[in-house]
């Protein structure tokens, strides 16, 4: 970083603001100690709570604003869910509503300066990418018994093929969890540096400070965008692989 | 030295990798290009088949996010 310093002071350190730290000063992170990323994690859970919950208690026949939001999303998962999985896949709907709501208000807070973002954290997404896994994969089983191996034997294949495709199918069926999380965590993580290296760019220039600005403000439309379509690409393809679960033989 | 030459290589092939990305690209934009022209032939039949563009788009996506891996891997793990 000395080199830095000597061309005139062009610092960026775009993934400073991924660093994980203790609330309560210290260095050192247990498992129970309060950080950054999980005061944002339980600010999401309150937003949530607050639109969901405090936000429908009126249960008003004529929706409040904050009501009408929270059934526009209840609506939109649910015909989510309804679309892709199936009839016998909206059983699961709490799940992958769960699973939409908490990834929206992660992302979208995390949109707020200075806030942290708990979704750009490859650990936080893969933890809610291998819960799907598992529960898909337990679900198809006890579902459908040994019958769950036919998803990787493709039977509209000429019986030559099948082989090869079964070998690519287990590949990419256990290559999921990977894509899944690093989806979202790449999304998240490449939006916000690139935000901080533009605004790297806009403490050095002076007057000139205002294109980057200008681009700040267009990757952060985008960014409003890449939260939410993220957070449907995660759910709907959490309804594309319990489909898979439920209806293995394609 | 030999580190050097080592982290040189590490660092080269991550900024190789991130051309997987323009892949990525190239088949992100495919799906949509080829969505919006199925949507303006049949316009009725465009709504219920948004979510498996998004699937689609998903799919793409994810191959260009391996070439990512890739680069933050050989940045960080190696």
């Amino acid at each position: 970083m000395a080199s830095d310093q000597a061309t005139g002071g062009l610092q960026i350190h775009p993934m400073d603001q991924f660093i994980v730290k203790p609330l309560f000063g210290g260095d050192a992170i247990h498992w129970y100690t309060p950080t950054n990323v999980t005061l944002w994690m339980a600010l999401a859970v309150v937003c949530v709570v607050l639109l969901l919950v405090i936000g429908t208690r009126g249960r008003a026949l004529v929706p409040s604003r904050v009501q009408s939001i929270a059934e526009l999303a209840y609506g939109f998962v649910y015909k989510m869910v309804e679309d892709v999985s199936g009839k016998d896949g909206v059983k699961y709907f709490p799940y992958i509503m769960t699973l939409f709501i908490f990834i929206v208000f992660a992302n979208f807070l995390g949109l707020i300066p200075m806030a942290f973002t708990t979704t750009s954290h490859i650990a936080v997404t893969a933890t809610m990418a291998l819960a799907v896994f598992f529960f898909v994969t337990i679900l198809g089983v006890v579902k459908n018994g040994i019958g769950f191996l036919s998803l990787f034997w493709i039977s509209a294949a000429p019986l030559v093929l099948r082989p090869i495709l079964a070998i690519i199918e287990i590949i990419s069926y256990f290559v999921r969890p990977v894509s899944h999380s690093i989806r979202l965590a790449g999304n998240m993580m490449a939006g916000h540096a690139v935000i901080k290296v533009f605004a790297g760019f806009a403490g050095v220039l002076g007057v000139g400070a205002v294109f980057p600005l200008a681009a700040i403000t267009a990757v952060y439309a985008l960014e409003v965008l890449v939260s939410f379509i993220q957070a449907y690409v995660f759910a709907i393809l959490t309804c594309v692989y319990l489909r898979d679960a439920l209806h293995p033989n394609h | 030295m030999e580190g050097d030459i080592v982290q040189m290589g590490a660092y080269i092939g991550a900024g190789l990798a991130c051309t997987g990305m323009g892949g990525a690209a190239v088949g992100v934009g495919h799906v949509v290009g080829n969505y919006i022209s199925g949507a303006l032939r049949n316009p009725s039949a465009a709504a219920s088949q948004t979510a498996t563009m998004f699937i689609g788009i998903a799919f793409a996506e994810a191959l260009g996010i391996f070439s990512f891996l890739v680069a933050l891997l050989l940045m960080f793990a190696v």
